[in-house]
């Protein structure tokens, strides 16, 4: 204690607010990570319903041009970035840990910084709507990015608010690693994972690997922004294409960072509910890291149009078409899991089978692009948001809402309300389709995407009048989750440990877990191990001490932090002064920020591991 | 027509009712409720869209066939293994490895087949026919948000003829069409006669196409590139090859000079109101000169819309109503920012700029028959 220059003790045993500001539990931190990130999932649609406002007619002036940028801008940012990672990043933090066998992850505290951080970022982003938002796309690209195109601070919001979101993601991706690697429960093999925790692992890899690309990106972009570099400026031989290149060396992989953890959860619903094993579990596993291989070898089929020539868009055309055979393996033996099986129509499985339906056609739409020939017709046409509206939203949304209606019984104790589940089901099964199905069409007909008016005549009024009207089924179907979900979190009836007679260990422990989720670690001898044990393996456990022999032992916990937010609130204030990089306060303020993001980091290092009353260190 | 002398596998080889069928189908999706399809890109009407559309005939009923049979599989699965007893446990099949290698195979050999037709258009596109004659090459600029059009003038290789926003071809003759953009990137689009290529800024690009009827051809800018990407369109308008020649001619000559007071009056308004700053109204204009931040008004008074497509001046037939053009030029010069909000003249121009300049209302009608004059 007395190398402890503040001397702050840890906090003991919290409640309320501090509770949850100080909290290191991984299953708190998924829940903040939840309601966070569906907030802003939530203020993407808002976003969107603008949008399909403004686009129900021809020539309407629901909002103005400048205004429609903005929104189109924020909502793929928001929807990307605050809201599908994010929700992943949830269930990471809540499921993985249980799913391996673990009181942890390997770092909780940073666990917390990242989270905290993420909140930074997200509020940062949203908080330039205040004095205008970028209107660069979410794509952002050069030179719409360059200060003479757009002297506001709206992008200095997108490209610092990105950085800040980057360092959330990969601390947390490095934390999943990690503990993937280290903290699995005797026995647990990487061959016996659950297969949500294969996806994440496969996907933490891939952020860890990607976000470093974006991040030069953006500081060369902040470069060319503050100080006058040329990375992007042509004037002065910089290049705009470069910034494509780099920012689909990144973006591709994100899709799949975005949809392997959706492919994950897929992967429990269907099993559970079919009361079949996984179908070809390893060949799930393999597709899984040949699409995350594969995704580095994409990247330029989202620029086929740029001009890079026949033989480059030959070879994108082949290697993008190739991607598709992992894609489709998964969907295959999807089927062959509910194949044969005695399928029950929960909630949650009802919104993996339709994940199933609706990713289908994104896939098959994918291809279509991979068609670079009509590529050329279907770029930066309403095409495109029709195909990645279903993969993402048919897709990654689907599997999110099946895996909040799975895991619902686990994180809150209680059980939902099935009607309400189905009926939200229905609502949003048929509001995506009316909503995104249209896009097609007027894609096709020539319709190009990002723009906020179009004139009658052009034979686009009925399917954007038929889009709009879609909007609101799923505005409907949404608020009915919402309801369903506050309401039974709050007076729901209580949960059983194992309400859908499931295979992983996350259901062989009460719901909700406490706070050490195992009691004693349980000794894993196959694939899908609480299954084999409820059909009469017997089941072993490793003794509280780890084996150590002092059986008296407590269970051995972290405990709470003040620190991690701390770091977090630094950085969040460091990155608000550097966006205003034109004053002096500012940069006093940047100063501020990232003093108290040191001091942060400092205590943090030197904090006690355990708080002294607490007598375990002997 | 064009494809008919390629080695391109051609539609007619699909089966026929799977086509037929699809076709039905998207027609009636897509015709419905509306005749005008201006932009369709199921309608081409020339080589290269045509092409391109075959190839995505494949896909498309390739696509089809597999969304129905594998929903079918799903949909059957879900009817078929519903569960008939709560404590029923079915055969824990781990998985078949024939089966699987079985679902790897087909899907990978079908995309390889795809893959032929994709590539061998892929070349096609990039290059236009040898056939293409020197003075069918033109070049296109982007620009917020319009486009420049430069032919080579035919009486003097050193000099090139500038129009804005329509750009004449010879029916039944590849043109060739060289891409650049001065500001932000763009694309250049005519969904009936091609696919769109990108104007990337000092990248220049290259695309080709042919028109096989005389018509005009809806164009509309498809890369995102600020606030008014909506309103940046154009029109591809194809004639025969002799006219495509006169027109040539026409545009290299300045328009006729008119003795009408007002157009004078307008005329003198046109340079002390400093219009001239940005705009040329000389025909022939290379490219180091001044005058080509806005569009050449050279012959604007003779083009079939204003503002880059955004206010129709002419008929059906395309001929050029005067009132029509009156009205648009008085509704452009009352308030731009009204029709293309964000343009660089609303937002650069002192006579809107600076409330001493601004722009009488006598001083805004004789610039209209000034402008509409220049024929």
């Amino acid at each position: 204690m007395s190398t402890f220059p503040i001397s702050i003790p840890r906090p003991v045993h919290p409640t309320g607010i501090w509770n949850w500001i100080t909290t290191i539990d991984h299953k708190r931190i998924g829940i903040l990570y939840g309601v966070t990130a569906f907030i802003m999932f939530l203020s993407g649609g808002i976003e969107a319903t603008l949008m399909r406002l403004q686009l129900a007619g021809p020539e309407l002036d629901i909002v103005s041009a400048a205004v429609y940028n903005q929104l189109f801008t924020m909502h793929g940012t928001t929807m990307i970035f605050l809201a599908v990672m994010p929700l992943s990043a949830a269930f990471f933090n809540f499921v993985i840990p249980l799913q391996i066998g673990a009181r942890d992850v390997a770092f909780p505290r940073l666990n917390a910084f990242s989270y905290w951080t993420f909140l930074g970022g997200a509020l940062m982003l949203k908080l330039s709507w205040i004095g205008g938002a970028t209107d660069a796309g979410w794509f952002g690209y050069a030179p719409l990015t360059s200060v003479a195109q757009n002297p506001g601070t709206g992008i200095d919001f997108w490209i610092i608010s990105l950085q800040v979101l980057g360092i959330a993601s990969l601390a947390a991706s490095f934390n999943f690693i990690v503990t993937i690697i280290n903290m699995r429960a005797p026995g647990m093999t990487m061959m016996r994972l659950p297969l949500f925790t294969w996806m994440s692992f496969l996907t933490a890899i891939l952020l860890v690997l990607a976000f470093p690309v974006i991040t030069v990106a953006l500081i060369e972009l902040t470069f060319d922004r503050y100080f006058m570099f040329n990375f992007f400026n042509v004037a002065n031989g910089g290049s705009v294409v470069l910034w494509q290149h780099l920012f689909w060396v990144f973006g591709h992989p994100e899709v799949y960072i975005l949809i392997l953890p959706a492919m994950g959860i897929v992967s429990e619903v269907l099993p559970v509910f079919s009361k079949k094993p996984l179908f070809g579990y390893k060949t799930v596993v393999l597709a899984g890291a040949i699409i995350a291989f594969m995704g580095w070898m994409v990247w330029s089929h989202h620029m086929f149009t740029v001009g890079l020539g026949a033989v480059a868009n030959a070879v994108f055309t082949v290697t993008t078409m190739l991607i598709a055979v992992p894609t489709g393996i998964k969907v295959f033996n999807w089927i062959g899991t509910i194949w044969g099986g005695s399928i029950r129509f929960n909630t949650p499985m009802l919104f993996s089978l339709g994940f199933i339906a609706m990713f289908l056609l994104g896939g098959i739409s994918g291809v279509m692009h991979a068609v670079s020939a009509h590529d050329a017709q279907q770029q930066d046409t309403y095409f495109v948001p029709a195909h990645i509206h279903y993969v993402l939203f048919g897709g990654a949304i689907m599997a999110i809402l099946s895996g909040i209606f799975y895991w619902f019984p686990k994180y809150s104790g209680k059980m939902y309300s099935e009607r309400q589940g189905k009926i939200s089901f229905w609502l949003i099964m048929l509001g995506q389709n009316v909503t995104f199905f249209p896009m097609h069409f007027v894609g096709l007909d020539g319709m190009p995407r990002r723009i906020y008016t179009y004139v009658e005549g052009m034979g686009w009024e009925f399917w954007n009048g038929v889009s709009t009207g879609g909007v609101f089924i799923l505005i409907i179907g949404f608020l009915l989750v919402v309801v369903n979900i506050g309401r039974h979190w709050k007076n729901g009836e209580p949960a059983p440990a194992d309400p859908w007679d499931a295979r992983t260990l996350e259901w062989s422990i009460p719901s909700p877990p406490p706070e050490y989720n195992f009691e004693k670690i349980p000794i894993v001898r196959s694939l899908d191990d609480w299954w084999e044990t409820k059909q009469g393996l017997d089941y072993k456990e490793v003794p509280a001490s780890g084996g150590s022999g002092n059986e008296g032992h407590e269970i051995h916990l972290p405990q709470p932090s003040y620190w991690p937010i701390v770091a977090a609130f630094g950085l969040f204030i460091a990155a608000y002064g550097v966006v205003f990089n034109d004053l002096l306060i500012p940069w006093a303020l940047a100063a501020v920020g990232l003093t108290i993001g040191f001091i942060g980091v400092y205590s943090w290092s030197l904090e006690p591991v355990n708080d002294p009353e607490e007598d375990s260190t002997n | 027509m064009h494809s008919s002398n390629t080695k391109l596998i051609r539609f007619n080889k699909i089966p026929k009712t799977a086509f037929l069928l699809s076709l039905a189908l998207l027609t009636l999706l897509l015709t419905a409720c509306y005749p005008d399809h201006n932009q369709s890109t199921f309608d081409p009407q020339g080589p290269v869209a045509l092409k391109q559309l075959e190839v995505f005939w494949w896909i498309l009923i390739g696509g089809f066939i597999v969304f129905v049979l594998v929903e079918a599989a799903l949909i059957y699965a879900i009817f078929k293994f519903r569960v008939k007893n709560e404590s029923d446990i079915p055969v824990q099949t781990q998985g078949n490895h024939k089966l699987e290698i079985i679902w790897t195979a087909i899907p990978a050999v079908l995309l390889i087949i795809l893959m032929v037709p994709t590539i061998q258009t892929l070349f096609y596109m990039y290059e236009a026919p040898k056939t293409t004659k020197p003075e069918h090459t033109l070049e296109a600029i982007g620009h917020q948000w319009w486009f420049e059009v430069r032919y080579p003038d035919p009486t003097n290789s050193e000099k090139e003829i500038v129009t804005a926003n329509e750009v004449y071809i010879p029916v039944g003759y590849p043109v060739a069409i060289n891409l650049e953009s001065v500001d932000v990137i763009h694309s250049f689009w005519v969904p009936k006669l091609a696919g769109k290529t990108d104007m990337v800024p000092s990248e220049g690009n290259f695309m080709w196409f042919q028109a096989d009827e005389p018509g005009e051809y809806y164009g509309q800018c498809a890369e995102y590139c600020g606030t008014s990407h909506a309103n940046m369109k154009f029109k591809v308008i194809a004639v025969p090859e002799p006219d495509f020649k006169s027109w040539l001619q026409a545009q290299s000559n300045p328009a006729l000079e008119s003795s009408d007071p007002l157009v004078q009056e307008g005329a003198g308004v046109f340079k002390s109101a400093g219009c001239t700053g940005c705009h040329s109204i000389k025909t022939v204009v290379n490219k180091g000169s001044k005058g080509r931040v806005g569009p050449n008004l050279a012959h604007v008074g003779s083009r079939r819309d204003l503002a880059a497509g955004m206010l129709r001046n002419s008929d059906e037939n395309g001929s050029v109503n005067d009132a029509l053009l009156q009205k648009n030029l008085r509704t452009w010069l009352e308030n731009p920012a009204e029709v293309k909000p964000g343009n660089l003249m609303s937002s650069g121009a002192q006579v809107y700029t600076n409330p001493d300049k601004k722009l009488t209302e006598e001083q805004i009608s004789q610039l209209v028959h000034y402008l509409s004059s220049l024929k």
